[in-house]
């Protein structure tokens, strides 16, 4: 019996209703939270070294290290070094960072993506590589980017230290059961708009903070047409609208994207999983506390003026007129003028990379734009893939090249410029074009003046110098 | 465990007022900062961009530099207070810095949940009282763990909610560990059903 058949006489559910029923340990009750199972705990080298040693200064074990899969990527150096060199690390800390985790994970037997790994990588692109990452799972990480993998019908949040201290020694956390938004982007988008525009325009609407409290499920037919990567970076910006999660019904293009990786069953075992994910999808009639709708067609490639993920307007609209002392110091810090559109702002910097849009498409769509034209003079670009798996398909294809005859940097893989904890980073005032998550305040570096946008919108601000609509470098450049 | 454990159970402070919303754990403590193996120390990197220039030299100008936290242990900041990452390093900062306890409107889900592990109470307050606090920094105020209420003198006292294992943890010294560990038997039973 499926799992629709076997309920179908109680009330209807959603898709987060069924992946939370399905690992509840021991329920909630009033005086304490429930028990909910973990299906795979993903770790880097940040936020793991004090869970670790909570777990030795107690003479704890890892309950199960077969479901714990680690990488190093926050503190990584991006820039080349010959085999059997120390990697150049920009301190010693992120080095000793590093080797911590090399330590933990031997002696608790953790698989490692370490140097050397061809699956190393950012934390949230190796692990849908990898085919860790499967439907209806509960994934968690000492990483607020961690709804990534709620792309393909996964439940998967963030989670603050203690709570990786919590997972390593019991597989469980302990949680009550958050509130639920619908947020249905219908119709189709016009010629050029990513997947990254959808959530900038997504967040504009419901606000930094408007899913708090909430597991957002992203549905409709503009949702249902992007590709695995286009979905990974929808859910990977949730928690840029407070929301801890977000969620796709998984379908044949999640499937097709999974089969035959690595971690994925195959043969019968392959058939009967797809069965059992097809049921993955919210029964007609589900409830959620909150709905949201979005016309796809209205969105235009999309920036940020401000210094929260909230303050995205279509590159060419003019920046709105303040509503508050935040908006106003938001404004001064970034040096934009309300009712000036971000378009012909001067760029100093752009990066392509994170968890956010670092992967296969990602760079196709950069490298669209930059074939056979140059970077602007005194623009830098960097460009940083994913993953060792995706920087090595990146090079058959030719991107590499095409990157750099254009006068961009092509790194190794890494978080790079999104956080700037490696060394990669920008200058006080400088502006930043940038495909990853958070225009926070310093972000990516003291003084640094962040925008966030497509890696189509990236790559076309390189060229031109400025702020500019990427339709205007549609066009193949005449070599 | 977080140390003094006892002293968030009973409040008695004047409050300090950051009067900003939407501060993020970028602004509590820069990621650059995150390369520590440790979480102790981090009190002097809480809200290090603005509270030192490029050299790292304090700033007079700022009133974080010359706060006495010995009698000032609230912080009270603006709507959606911590958003953006998962780092528990920002309530650990905030903890080690002098904060006892954090009163906004609106706290982000996951620095919320980290900061009631760590010794750090976040107290949502009501509209009325939120915006009382902003308007009157430094007066002195009385937080009541047990009783899960906020006395503001001549202001708008009020009520808090807390989650109650939380509060139980805090209150009684428990660790949520060795009550997840306790459970060890239905989870070895789930993991039977689910292999």
């Amino acid at each position: 019996m499926s799992p629709e058949t076997e309920r179908a006489d109680q009330a209807p559910r959603s898709l987060f209703d069924k992946v939370w029923e399905a690992h509840q340990v021991r329920a909630e009750t009033d005086e304490t939270p429930g028990l909910l199972y973990i299906d795979l705990h993903l770790v880097h080298e940040v936020t793991s070294p004090q869970a670790f040693s909570v777990l030795d200064e107690r003479g704890l074990a890892v309950r199960r290290p077969d479901r714990t899969l680690a990488t190093i990527d926050h503190s990584t150096p991006t820039l080349d070094f010959a085999p059997g060199d120390t990697p150049p690390y920009a301190t010693a800390a992120a080095q000793s960072q590093v080797e911590r985790l090399q330590d933990n994970t031997k002696k608790h037997g953790i698989t490692l993506h370490g140097w050397g790994s061809g699956h190393r990588g950012v934390v949230h692109v190796i692990g849908p590589e990898l085919g860790a990452t499967q439907p209806g799972m509960t994934i968690v990480c000492g990483d607020s980017h961690t709804a990534t993998h709620g792309a393909f019908g996964a439940l998967a949040f963030g989670i603050g230290t203690t709570e990786v201290g919590h997972v390593l020694a019991s597989q469980c956390l302990l949680q009550r059961k958050p509130k639920s938004m619908r947020v249905t982007v219908d119709g189709e988008v016009a010629k050029g708009i990513s997947a990254k525009d959808i959530i900038l325009a997504v967040i504009a609407e419901i606000g930094v903070d408007g899913g708090t409290g909430c597991v957002i499920e992203y549905a409709g037919s503009a949702i249902e047409a992007l590709d695995m990567e286009g979905r990974m970076t929808v859910c990977n910006m949730s928690i840029e609208a407070g929301a801890r999660a977000g969620m796709i019904a998984p379908d044949a293009t999640t499937f097709d994207w999974l089969e035959g990786r690595e971690h994925c069953p195959s043969g019968a075992d392959w058939d009967q999983a797809v069965a059992r994910w097809s049921a993955l999808r919210s029964d007609p009639g589900a409830r959620f506390d909150h709905e949201v709708m979005i016309d796809a067609a209205n969105i235009r490639p999309m920036v940020t003026w401000g210094t929260a993920p909230d303050t995205g307007i279509a590159v060419n609209t003019p920046i709105p007129q303040p509503r508050s002392a935040s908006h106003r110091k938001a404004l001064s810090y970034m040096g934009l003028e309300a009712g000036m559109p971000v378009a012909g702002a001067k760029v100093d910097q752009v990066f392509i990379g994170s968890c956010t849009n670092s992967r296969i498409t990602d760079l196709r769509e950069a490298a669209t734009i930059m074939s056979g034209r140059r970077v602007a003079e005194g623009v830098r670009a960097l460009i940083v893939p994913g993953s060792v798996a995706v920087r090595a398909q990146a090079e058959a294809e030719g991107l590499d090249r095409i990157f750099l005859e254009a006068g961009a940097e092509w790194r190794q893989p890494g978080c790079s410029m999104c956080i700037a904890m490696n060394g990669d980073r920008g200058e006080p005032g400088q502006l930043v074009v940038s495909t990853s998550n958070r225009n926070f305040e310093g972000r990516q570096g003291p003084g640094v003046r962040t925008v966030l946008a497509s890696p189509a919108t990236a790559a076309a601000a390189a060229i031109a110098g400025h702020v500019i609509d990427p339709a205007e470098l549609m066009e193949p450049a005449h070599a | 465990m977080p140390d003094q454990i006892d002293d968030i159970r009973q409040i008695d402070s004047r409050t300090f007022v950051i009067d900003q919303e939407d501060i993020d754990t970028d602004q509590i403590i820069p990621a650059r900062f995150l390369t520590t193996t440790s979480r102790d120390g981090l009190g002097k990197l809480a809200f290090h961009d603005w509270r030192y220039d490029g050299e790292g030299k304090p700033l007079d100008t700022v009133s974080l530099n010359s706060l006495d936290t010995a009698e000032c242990r609230v912080l009270v900041a603006g709507r959606n207070f911590g958003c953006g990452s998962s780092r528990e390093h920002a309530p650990w900062a905030l903890h080690d810095f002098g904060f006892r306890a954090v009163i906004s409107s609106e706290f982000a889900d996951i620095f919320r949940s980290n900061s009631a592990r760590n010794g750090l109470l976040p107290i949502v307050a009501p509209e009325a009282a939120h915006n009382w606090l902003l308007a009157n920094p430094g007066v002195s105020i009385k937080v009541d763990l047990a009783s899960q209420h906020v006395d503001l003198g001549n202001g708008p006292s009020f009520d808090f909610a807390i989650e109650p294992f939380a509060k139980h943890c805090l209150m009684e010294g428990t660790d949520p560990l060795g009550f997840l560990m306790s459970h060890a038997d239905a989870i070895d039973a789930y993991e039977a059903d689910h292999a």
